[in-house]
């Protein structure tokens, strides 16, 4: 069954039509068109499909679409801005937090959710914020280390 | 020698895109028309197929093609060809494709394959490998004589399970044994474990009108499945494309041919309509291949001295259902048998044997993570045995220059050095340093033991002995250069690399190397695969030999106009020039597509160089003895590592793991280093947590990341070091050999032995969970 749905996706605001039963990862790939949240394992196990949504980060293949209702979701289409990236994305590349690709959008979310509840996180904090985020490349030291260097980047 | 970019921590090139997930994956692509496709597996780990009644789902609306192993009957194997698309007449393991169906959403597509019955025959299971190759064991395949294979190369035994037999002798066995001193055999157990990449298999494809089949998959090896897919459906070559866009890990498991002959044949099913299949979680781990398990014995004999004089071993390889490239494995690791270690009178006999686990595969390190569990754990407990230093016994048994390899290969300066990497990790960690009485009475008390484990690595290539790489480079307008080559970066950053290579040796600015991260073989030159840690030494070869042949172009066309003697001429700065008068040069751009002449005549034309590279001096290795040459380049590498078992719980805490590999000459520090970091957690996980498991009539049981857990930040050891041993390698560019594989070969004896050096307990068989842990320290 089709509902309708409005929410706002990075700034944009939305009036969209959905199966009841989608999920917010599916509204978003399928529907909206935004690919670059990705769906590792659909049972939010993985965190490759990680958003923000009103501020958390959530594994949007375990939230209904509806859920989101009325809400403001973030995904990694909206990180860089007028065709600049943002710190995190910056300092993702610089410290080489990525290798495939593939759980870096989700990566980089989680780690957005994060500076926004806590802008100097240490090390520690790091980890158990992002350890739903599954990597099999990197071995997680750079991701580590470029969200300890964005998150420095923040205090300047 | 001094380097504009070689050996610079140059950021990768595909940062960009994939920080801001613009980068595409198979996943992300969508074609007007396109169904989606959903496949049903077997329940049964071994079974007859007595009935497959499809009528109810073919009824449902939307549903535009169904098939079975009636129609996708056709077998695939990159060795032995072994494996039918859809299972055909039986089962051989659970999770096996039985029936498969294309329709116009995914929900439909799911329905269907509810409403397809299938009625099976169970059979008796064979579950272990020592129990598959005795006389009367049940057949995975009755037909196994009958399968097509490469000859003088593979050795299946018609009648058996075993589906490859390699085997290798040399020196006297018997003289050997009756020598030593001292002869100490053990027996070691490595489970099957997953590949994980973080993006499942996908695939989408198009089976147009004339059998044009076009192919988009998440695949490592664009032009070997181009081959195999030709072979197996009977079209021609030249009518197959395939398309490799970004694709998210790969880790072997995505070598060879998988996914893409059944989507292709649903979409000839459906008149031509694209199909896409993107494999659930559930399905890369119970329908998609793993890594293989290993029973490994070993027979070393040895000197009081500490010299090994003789070493018998046996791998049994658990290839499951399927042998896939489970009979080259046991080829590589018979060659490699006894890791890098000089003795002269071996016995190997490396077997891959089918059973109805799932069918294992291609995977990082291509058997040798497994075999270092026991070699590098043998190692240790003869050193025990002997009241010797394990780091004392190693090196006096280790490869240096002047000594022979099992297969007669001799080894040099430039062949690596694999004394300076363990002497470097050892230090790392204060080998040989005695905990303190505090230290010691401080463990007593908490019941936390500190160990240190040390452990040497070497692998090969593994792969045909022709293989065979090239690549192209061709100048824009703007005198930017683009280049082409099919192996595939999956982010192991080996374009970067090539990129790096390509702006030192033309002399232009790394921004001006132009890098094209989607691959298809109707437009990317020859590569055989991308496995087996081969891009970085025989595409980085191709590319310099591609660039020296646009050095020729360039100079010829700049002779002509500057007047000048090819001797006399050098590039420099996007521009050849004349070495005693600089200023008398031409930019890059003024001769990129043709040199213009004032009065507007042109000579030249486009500047593209080609470049090739092949594997030198490789032979087939004798059938009886094994003897040959079977490395293109050995990497060889050590690990030490500290570690502290909680006594109370079993629980084991890495404190500290020094790395080093010779990788001959970095060509990116960052890249390389992060590359290593990565294999060494991944090589964790095998040793904390990795392990397929079954129940008893072979069901899997870990089919989800909650069974089955890989290693997340929280499994991070304190420390990490990571030391880049550069040993050039005379025939590689830049003298880069190959180490994509290498770090996380030997992780699991690293820490096995330091847990033996923490408690005390010996452990034959991974992973080394609390449980597993506790139970020995309580037995």
């Amino acid at each position: 069954m089709m509902e309708k749905i409005h929410l706002f996706v990075n700034g944009e605001e939305y009036f969209e039509e959905v199966p009841s039963n989608s999920t917010l990862l599916y509204f978003l790939r399928e529907i909206l068109g935004l690919t670059g949240t990705k769906e590792g394992c659909g049972a939010g196990e993985c965190g490759a499909c990680t958003v923000i949504l009103n501020g958390k980060a959530v594994n949007s293949c375990c939230v209904l679409a509806l859920e989101a209702a009325d809400g403001y979701v973030e995904t990694i289409e909206g990180e860089a801005r007028n065709g600049k990236l943002s710190k995190l994305q910056r300092e993702f590349i610089k410290h080489n937090g990525l290798q495939c690709g593939f759980c870096t959008p989700g990566m980089i979310m989680s780690a957005k959710a994060l500076l926004i509840k806590k802008p100097h996180p240490n090390r520690d904090e790091i980890k158990e914020a992002m350890q739903g985020n599954l990597c099999r490349c990197t071995g997680y030291e750079a991701i580590i280390e470029s969200v300890e260097a964005a998150s420095r980047e923040c205090e300047e | 020698m001094d380097y504009h970019y070689i050996g610079k921590g140059i950021p990768r090139l595909d940062g960009v895109e994939k920080v801001t997930g613009e980068a595409e994956f198979v996943q992300d692509m969508f074609f007007k028309g396109m169904l989606y496709a959903r496949i049903k597996t077997s329940p049964y780990a071994h079974a007859l197929i007595k009935k497959i009644d499809i009528s109810k789902a073919s009824e449902l609306p939307g549903v535009k093609a169904i098939l079975t192993g009636e129609q996708a009957y056709q077998k695939l194997g990159i060795y032995i060809v072994d494996k039918p698309i859809l299972a055909v007449d039986k089962v051989r393991y659970f999770g096996e494709a039985v029936a498969a169906v294309a329709a116009v959403d995914i929900d439909t597509a799911e329905r269907a394959i509810e409403l397809i019955q299938i009625e099976y025959e169970p059979l008796k299971t064979l579950l272990d490998v020592e129990e598959a190759v005795k006389p009367d064991a049940i057949l995975v395949h009755e037909d196994l004589g009958n399968y097509k294979t490469i000859p003088d190369v593979f050795f299946p035994e018609a009648g058996t399970n075993i589906s490859n037999h390699f085997k290798l002798r040399k020196g006297d066995m018997d003289k050997g044994f009756e020598e030593s001193d001292l002869i100490v055999e053990n027996k070691f157990h490595v489970p099957q474990i997953l590949h994980v990449p973080m993006e499942t298999h996908a695939v989408i494809a198009k089976w147009g009108t004339g059998d044009k089949i076009k192919i988009w998959s998440s695949a490592q090896s664009p032009y070997t499945l181009r081959n195999l897919f030709s072979i197996a459906l009977n079209v021609p070559l030249q009518n197959i494309d395939v398309t490799v866009p970004y694709i998210g890990g790969g880790f072997g498991g995505k070598a060879g041919i998988h996914l893409e002959p059944l989507v292709a044949l649903l979409s000839k099913a459906a008149n031509g309509k694209p199909v896409k299949f993107i494999a659930t979680r559930e399905e890369e781990i119970s329908t998609l291949p793993c890594r293989q398990g290993l029973a490994a014995k070993i027979k070393t004999g040895v000197k009081k001295s500490g010299k090994i004089v003789a070493e018998e071993v046996e791998y049994l390889w658990d290839a499951g259902a399927y042998a896939d490239y489970g009979v080259n494995i046991t080829r590589a690791t018979g060659y490699s048998a006894v890791g890098p270690y000089e003795i002269d009178n071996v016995k190997v006999d490396s077997k891959t044997v089918y059973t109805n686990h799932l069918f294992g595969t291609a995977y990082r390190g291509f058997g040798h993570a497994e075999i270092f569990w026991a070699i590098e754990r043998q190692m240790e407990l003869v050193a025990k045995k002997l009241g010797m230093d394990s780091l004392e016994f190693r090196l006096k048994n280790l490869l240096r220059p002047g000594a022979i390899t099992i297969t007669g290969e001799p080894i040099y300066e430039q062949s690596g050095n694999v004394i300076k990497c363990l002497q470097t990790v050892a230090d790392g960690i204060e080998w040989g340093k005695h905990k303190s009485e505090e230290e010691k009475e401080l463990e007593r008390q908490t019941g936390k033991y500190r160990g240190k484990g040390i452990a040497v690595l070497n692998k090969a290539p593994a792969m045909p002995s022709n293989a065979a790489t090239s690549a192209i480079v061709q100048m824009n307008e703007d005198g930017s250069v683009r280049f082409n080559v099919a192996g595939i970066d999956m982010g192991q950053g080996a374009y970067t690399a090539m990129a790096q290579i390509i702006a030192e040796r033309l002399h232009i600015p790394i921004e001006k190397v132009h890098t094209v991260f989607e691959t298809n073989t109707d437009a990317a030159t020859y590569d055989w695969q991308t496995v087996a840690s081969r891009m970085t030494i025989l595409a980085g070869n191709a590319v310099i030999e591609a660039c020296n042949d646009m050095e020729d172009q360039i100079f010829e066309i700049a002779g002509i106009v500057l007047r000048a003697a090819r001797h006399d001429l050098a590039l420099g700065d996007e521009c050849v020039y004349v070495k005693q008068f600089p200023e008398e040069k031409i930019y890059y751009h003024q001769m990129a597509v043709g040199y213009t002449y004032p009065n507007g005549n042109a000579i030249g034309g486009p500047l593209i160089g080609r470049g090739k590279s092949i594997a030198q001096g490789l032979t087939i290795l004798d059938k009886e003895t094994g003897q040959g040459r079977p490395a293109l380049d050995w990497t060889f590498g050590a690990h030490a590592m500290e570690v502290e078992v909680d006594t109370n719980t079993g629980d084991t805490k890495i404190l500290k793991i020094v790395t080093a590999i010779d990788l001959g000459k970095v060509i990116n520090e960052m890249i390389v280093k992060g590359q290593i970091v990565g294999g060494v957690i991944q090589g964790v996980g095998t040793a904390i947590s990795e392990e397929l498991k079954y129940n008893e009539d072979g069901r899997l049981l870990t089919k989800s990341f909650v069974d089955y857990k890989i290693p997340t930040m929280q499994d991070l050891p304190e420390k990490i070091e990571v030391h880049c041993i550069e040993t050039p390698q005379l025939d590689g560019p830049y003298g880069a050999r190959g180490c994509a594989e290498h770090p996380m070969i030997s992780i699991t004896s690293a820490m096995g032995n330091a847990i033996a050096d923490a408690t005390g307990i010996e452990l034959f068989e991974t992973p080394f969970t609390a449980e597993k842990v506790y139970l020995s320290l309580n037995k």
